[in-house]
């Protein structure tokens, strides 16, 4: 946990060194979110409602989404740069110390400039949770944290997933940000409004309704359930098939020329 | 200690041939060609033993540097380091060993290079007082003192590689592995680099393995070379022995008064040959396996106003080039 710090330290210093540069991606990540949450509140002036959700309910859930992906963003950033580091040798560097690799790729990268988006999730959080009406309670605030720690995982697998297949591409698969930068789109609204055929998928393969839809609905009132209530920690178990791809696929490494 | 035996390493690499139709092809169908990048490699290093590895580019070099640094899992064979087995004890292995790419930084780009060594130091869990001891020394030694407190940025290649040999260096390892440490230094630099891998050997008696291409490291460094080419060990002996064995052929250059008889005018006995004449000045080779140098050097002084008179044997860069040749490789 120490090294980690230190991991953060140094980035935080590297990242210091480029002021101008740094608040401006700040600003842009800021603004291109707050794009995204224009363009739902553009769709809630034609229509009232969504598939049953209101305006702030729309909101708190691209809240959830947007501070998952953002936070993952931010700290497991060298999973997704992680077709460069197999190109440039930086991996055969991790291999020579004696510690684990992914705790080296997770200090490999930490880009602050990120934490624009998660600003935004915050803006959001701040205005969607009084008007959302949902009650408060201490369940319910458990809850809510819940989806965005176990949110952040799920993106975080998502990126692991995406660097062990690097193993055997030794390139990076566009197809991947479907699923990471797409996921983060498709959260914009419950995602019960994509149909049956998509809630499922996104239930059972890539589990995003685990995190941002089941526990949605009882923070809402909208159900009871208990199990939907603490499916955000089933969705952690998506972690296990990425970790176990990026075991194998480390196994598989082959390095590149010097 | 390090016993490497029977390593064997092979690449499938994807071939195919210029042009956008067959780029198209080769999305579909894949033509493969197998690259023995080890093919039997066998050798033995003792503790506190520096080593030349040398061979041409894609020799398998850099491929047995990383099975012995742990980084490749080569495909059979064995390879025990100080009774690890680098591939598969890899973080205890790693801890003992350190690693200089010379073609690519281990220090943090943007910040001073002091943060670098810092963070280095929690990587390996040195001890505080041993770290700031060491430090100090390094820095002694290697004369880092204002750098230390430079962003790696703006260092000149002289005292980035400086700081990346320290780097390597941190935490004490009983082998280090310098690929091609001296690439691209200026002269100053190369020697204080190599005074300092030599006195690393001397007084902490770590094992190094050094690959390079520039014989004057070899010359300066080692006692022994192993030399590798197409995967394959073709040669592992003293450098020394080597040279003797395999550069019978001396070159002996003699000065003399300007407008005097040269001795390249003479009829020459067997086992001389006239290499190069001017005014004053000739050169002659001598197979020494067919004439003694003594013999050699009467014959070409008699009778001449003899200004200078030198006897040098093949260098080391010959010799090597020699040997890719007698190899083929």
């Amino acid at each position: 946990m120490k090294l980690y710090l230190r991991y953060l330290a140094i980035h935080f210093k590297s990242q210091m060194q480029y002021k101008t540069s740094f608040f401006l991606t700040l600003i842009g990540q800021f603004l291109t979110a707050f794009s995204t949450f224009l363009g739902i509140w553009v769709m809630f002036t034609r229509f009232s409602s969504v598939k049953g959700f209101t305006y702030p309910e729309v909101s708190l859930c691209y809240a959830v989404v947007l501070m998952s992906f953002s936070l993952a963003e931010t700290f497991f950033r060298g999973f997704d740069t992680f077709p460069r580091m197999i190109g440039n040798g930086e991996f055969d560097r991790i291999l020579v110390r004696p510690r684990s690799p992914v705790f080296q790729v997770l200090g490999a990268k930490i880009d602050f400039t990120r934490l624009g988006r998660l600003l935004q999730a915050a803006v959001i959080f701040a205005w969607a949770i009084p008007r959302s009406g949902v009650v408060w309670t201490a369940a319910n605030v458990v809850t809510l944290c819940g989806m965005i720690l176990a949110g952040s995982l799920v993106f975080a697998g998502l990126f692991l997933l995406y660097a062990g297949i690097c193993f055997f591409t030794l390139d990076g698969l566009e197809v991947m940000n479907i699923f990471t930068d797409g996921g983060r789109e498709f959260g914009r609204y419950p995602l019960s409004v994509y149909g049956d055929a998509v809630l499922r998928f996104l239930t059972f393969v890539v589990p995003l309704a685990l995190f941002l839809y089941y526990p949605f609905l009882t923070l809402l009132g909208r159900s009871e359930s208990l199990l939907w209530r603490i499916c955000p920690l089933f969705a952690l178990l998506f972690l296990i098939p990425c970790y176990a791809v990026w075991r194998i696929g480390l196994l598989h490494y082959r390095s590149t020329g010097s | 200690m390090i016993e490497v035996s029977h390593l064997h390493k092979t690449f499938r690499v994807a071939r195919r041939n210029a042009g956008i139709g067959e780029a198209v092809r080769a999305l579909f169908r894949r033509e493969y060609t197998e690259i023995h990048a080890l093919d039997d490699i066998s050798f033995r290093i003792a503790d506190g033993e520096m080593v030349g590895y040398i061979g041409p580019n894609g020799a398998g070099k850099s491929s047995s540097i990383k099975v012995m640094s742990g980084i490749l899992t080569p495909d059979s064979g064995s390879c025990v380091i100080d009774g690890c087995v680098p591939w598969r004890d890899r973080r205890a292995h790693v801890a003992n060993i350190g690693v200089v790419f010379g073609q690519r930084s281990q220090l943090w780009w943007d910040v001073p290079v002091i943060d670098s060594f810092d963070l280095i130091r929690d990587i390996y869990r040195v001890a505080e007082h041993q770290y700031h001891t060491d430090l100090d020394e390094l820095c002694d030694l290697l004369d880092l003192g204002e750098i230390l407190r430079t962003p790696t940025r703006q260092l000149s290649l002289g005292q980035r590689m400086r700081c990346e040999i320290a780097a390597s260096l941190i935490h004490r390892p009983r082998i280090i592995f310098l690929d091609e440490p001296t690439i691209g230094l200026d002269a100053v630099s190369k020697l204080a680099v190599r005074e300092f891998i030599r006195r690393i050997n001397r007084e902490r008696g770590t094992t190094v393995i050094l690959t390079t291409h520039d014989m004057q490291d070899i010359e300066a460094l080692t006692e022994r070379i192993i030399l590798i080419g197409r995967g394959k060990i073709l040669l592992d002996g003293a450098l020394d022995a080597l040279k003797a064995k395999h550069s019978a052929l001396r070159r002996i250059t003699v000065r003399f008064a300007p407008g005097t008889p040269s001795p390249a005018a003479r009829p020459l006995p067997d086992g001389i040959t006239l290499l190069s004449a001017d005014e004053g000045r000739a050169e002659f080779g001598v197979d020494t396996a067919r004439l003694s140098v003594s013999a050699a050097i009467e014959c070409l002084t008699r009778d001449i106003d003899v200004r200078d008179l030198a006897v040098t044997g093949q260098s080391t860069e010959e010799l090597v080039v020699s040997l890719y040749e007698e190899f083929r490789i």
